[in-house]
């Protein structure tokens, strides 16, 4: 196991909701990363929760952007640093409306132009600044203020998308296991080119359920097979700490789903299709790891 | 030294000789030759610079954002749809205040596609916080491309520029033009915000109403502060390199009674319809009006005399933009004329035309007004 620095580079002064995973991931993720880091920020709570100008609750500095472009400001900055002979790490850290919604050009092209730097998207499954709306990464059945009876479609594969871009690293993360995330933003790091690591970030409000429960949330969505950890190096899948086990034994979905408000309204069929959208996820993943497909 | 080549051209080998660190490009008619340049020289090793391809003109912004925000020069080019793309990025760079420099091909906006020259896409971005200067000619492109670079990162400007050329009419048509060695008139970029790793930030945090209107006030002041900035930057190249500019280019106009006004290449035109107008005894004389943002003090300038303006471009429901900031700041009722729209023909005998006909504090849509 890695040895977990003692540096704290995100304060205990955030404004984030009481229970948010944010500054749970975030401290994970620049404590791997070291203080030689900028964070770029688009749109998202991340633009809220450090604070009130002039105060920062951040160590390192974090430059805010515009809603769809912080994989292109990344570029920017990660070709000036490098041209100045820098090894500065240039991290975006998009919330998943900002990644696989009105982000997702900007994500690609930077992907393509095998930027050299590490876009982090963590994934509450909703637009949460503006008030809990639904993105594209909202799942099946999921009550938002604009999917008030439950969002009728899939949530957004980013995953796949970011695969056909090749990317030289990218790994899945939740903040209930904070080593893991760590252990993975430190090898993604260490590999020049564009890196992509997807986390899911439960939101006590969003989700509707009590904020002490925020590490329990992401745990019954790993074991339920809801959330998949792995990582992807040069194209080879591996699963990761407790996927390993939800591969061979999953509690049912409907365990992770009954402990959130937001699932009030999802339907039998719902909760039939989510199930069997996680056994068909496991079997292509077996396949892949098994390097059949 | 001296070279032939195109608007776009001179452009891009200004954007060469002031040595940017870093480039995003992409293309759109009728500026496209600008960021094919470029790659040529950093292809050929003219340039050493990184060469951003962007997928798209909010990107190339958004990308310029983050090499300045490091304290490395940049630079882009755009046209017409491209611009108004990045709108948002455009006023992000302003309030950012991060010194890039862009050229834009003055192109019309569709519906229906329409390649011509126009101003309307510059000017929708009147109040973004950028400086806008108006070329004439292909020595114009160049040299104003370089002191765009030493106005911007001036500590007391530190706003971005953006070099209007008129599509086709300026970016494609060749002339000759000398090109310099600007490194004894370009300092190194000095960006006092600029990241810091030893100094840790943070960047366009969210600000309360508190705050906000000081940021706004500091902007005010940075363009209030370009304008002797201007004056000077424009001074001392005339000093080094020969060429002299100012806010505004006149010819005649001294002793006119009846003043045309006009930006970019139109306001070449009308140096010929002034000479023409004198020889039938029209005391004419013409303003070209270089920075639209700062706009000129003209007040003392235009004080008892006939105006015609003439715009390549419109604000709806209220007129020509030209010629309504230069009723807000100067109190004259000038004739608004329309003409040029999406490239079309304007002549200097139409603009003759224009100033025998003058209806003053009317407005007269060139090719549609009976
Ligand atoms: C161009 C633009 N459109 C809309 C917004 C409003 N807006 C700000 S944050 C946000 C939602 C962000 O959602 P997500 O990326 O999932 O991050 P979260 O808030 O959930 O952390 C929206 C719609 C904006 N800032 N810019
Ligand atoms: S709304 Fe959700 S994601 Fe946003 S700060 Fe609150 S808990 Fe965190
Ligand atoms: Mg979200």
């Amino acid at each position: 196991m890695a040895e977990i620095p003692d540096d704290e580079y995100i304060l205990k002064t955030t404004s984030a909701c009481a229970g948010c995973s944010i500054p749970l991931c975030l401290r994970y993720i620049t404590k791997a990363a070291g203080p030689d880091t900028v964070l770029v920020i688009p749109a998202c709570c991340t633009s809220v929760i450090q604070g009130l100008y002039p105060n920062t609750a951040v160590n390192i500095p974090i430059y805010n952007v515009a809603f769809a472009s912080a994989a292109a400001v990344a570029s920017g900055m990660s070709e000036a640093f490098r041209a100045a002979g820098k090894k500065t790490n240039v991290i975006c850290f998009g919330g998943d409306g900002g990644t696989v919604d009105i982000g997702i050009q900007a994500l690609s092209g930077a992907l393509e132009r095998g930027t050299d730097f590490l876009y982090i998207c963590y994934d509450n499954e909703a637009y949460s600044n503006t008030g809990m709306q639904r993105s594209g990464a909202t799942p099946l059945g999921a009550a938002t203020t604009t999917t008030p009876t439950g969002k009728k479609e899939f949530k957004k594969d980013l995953d796949a998308i970011v695969n056909a871009h090749n990317p030289v690293y990218m790994a899945t993360a939740c903040s209930a296991y904070p080593v893991d995330l760590y252990n993975k933003v430190e090898k993604a790091l260490s590999i020049p080119g564009p890196k992509f690591m997807h986390i899911l970030a439960p939101c006590p409000p969003g989700w509707r359920y009590p904020s002490d429960k925020t590490v329990a949330l992401g745990k019954l969505a790993v074991q339920s097979g809801m959330w998949v950890l792995y990582e992807r190096e040069n194209g080879k899948m591996s699963l990761t700490g407790a996927s390993k086990a939800a591969a061979k034994k999953r509690i049912p979905v409907e365990d992770y789903l009954k402990a959130q408000g937001r699932f009030k309204t999802a339907t039998k069929e719902n909760v039939a299709e989510l199930q069997q959208m996680v056994e068909n996820n496991f079997k292509r993943i077996e396949k892949e790891v098994e390097g059949i497909c | 030294m001296l070279n032939v080549g195109t608007g776009n051209k001179a452009v891009a080998l200004a954007a060469r000789d002031a040595r940017p660190g870093v480039v995003a490009a992409y293309p759109i008619t009728p500026q496209t030759e600008i960021v094919e340049e470029i790659a040529n020289q950093v292809g050929a090793g003219n340039l050493d610079a990184r060469y951003i391809p962007v997928e798209s003109e909010h990107s190339a912004m958004a990308a310029c954002i983050g090499v300045a925000a490091t304290g490395t020069r940049t630079f882009t080019a755009t046209s017409s749809h491209g611009l108004v793309y990045m709108c948002e990025m455009l006023h992000w760079a302003a309030g950012a205040r991060l010194p890039i420099v862009m050229a834009n091909a003055n192109r019309a906006l569709g519906p229906g596609w329409n390649i011509g020259s126009e101003h309307s896409d510059s000017l929708s971005m009147r109040d973004s916080g950028w400086l806008q200067v108006y070329a004439s000619t292909v020595q114009e492109a160049y040299d104003a491309t370089i002191i765009a670079f030493r106005i911007a990162e001036n500590e007391n400007v530190l706003l971005p520029v953006m070099i209007n050329l008129d599509g086709f009419l300026l970016t494609h048509i060749t002339q000759a033009f000398e090109s310099v060695d600007p490194s004894g008139y370009l300092p190194d970029i000095n960006t006092p915000h600029a990241i810091d790793i030893n100094n840790p930030g943070g960047y366009g945090t969210l600000t309360a109403n508190t705050e906000h209107f000081k940021f706004r006030h500091d902007i005010m002041k940075g363009m209030k502060n370009s304008v002797p900035i201007i004056e000077r930057a424009e001074e001392e190249f005339a000093k080094q390199f020969g060429r002299k500019y100012g806010m505004t280019e006149d010819y005649m106009a001294e002793d006119a009674e009846v003043i045309i006004i006009a930006m970019g290449t139109l306001g070449k035109e009308m140096e010929v319809a002034v000479d023409k107008l004198r020889e039938e005894g029209i005391k004419a004389g013409s303003v070209r009006v270089r920075w639209f943002r700062p706009f000129p003090d003209l007040k003392e300038k235009f004080e008892g005399k006939d105006l015609i303006v003439i715009d390549r471009d419109y604000s709806f429901g209220f007129g020509g933009i030209l010629a309504n900031e230069l009723r807000a700041k100067t109190c004259c009722d000038p004739y608004s004329v329309i003409a040029g729209l999406g490239g079309q023909d304007v002549t200097y005998d139409d603009i003759a035309v224009f100033v025998r006909d003058r209806k003053p504090g009317e407005e007269f849509w060139f090719g549609v007004s009976e």
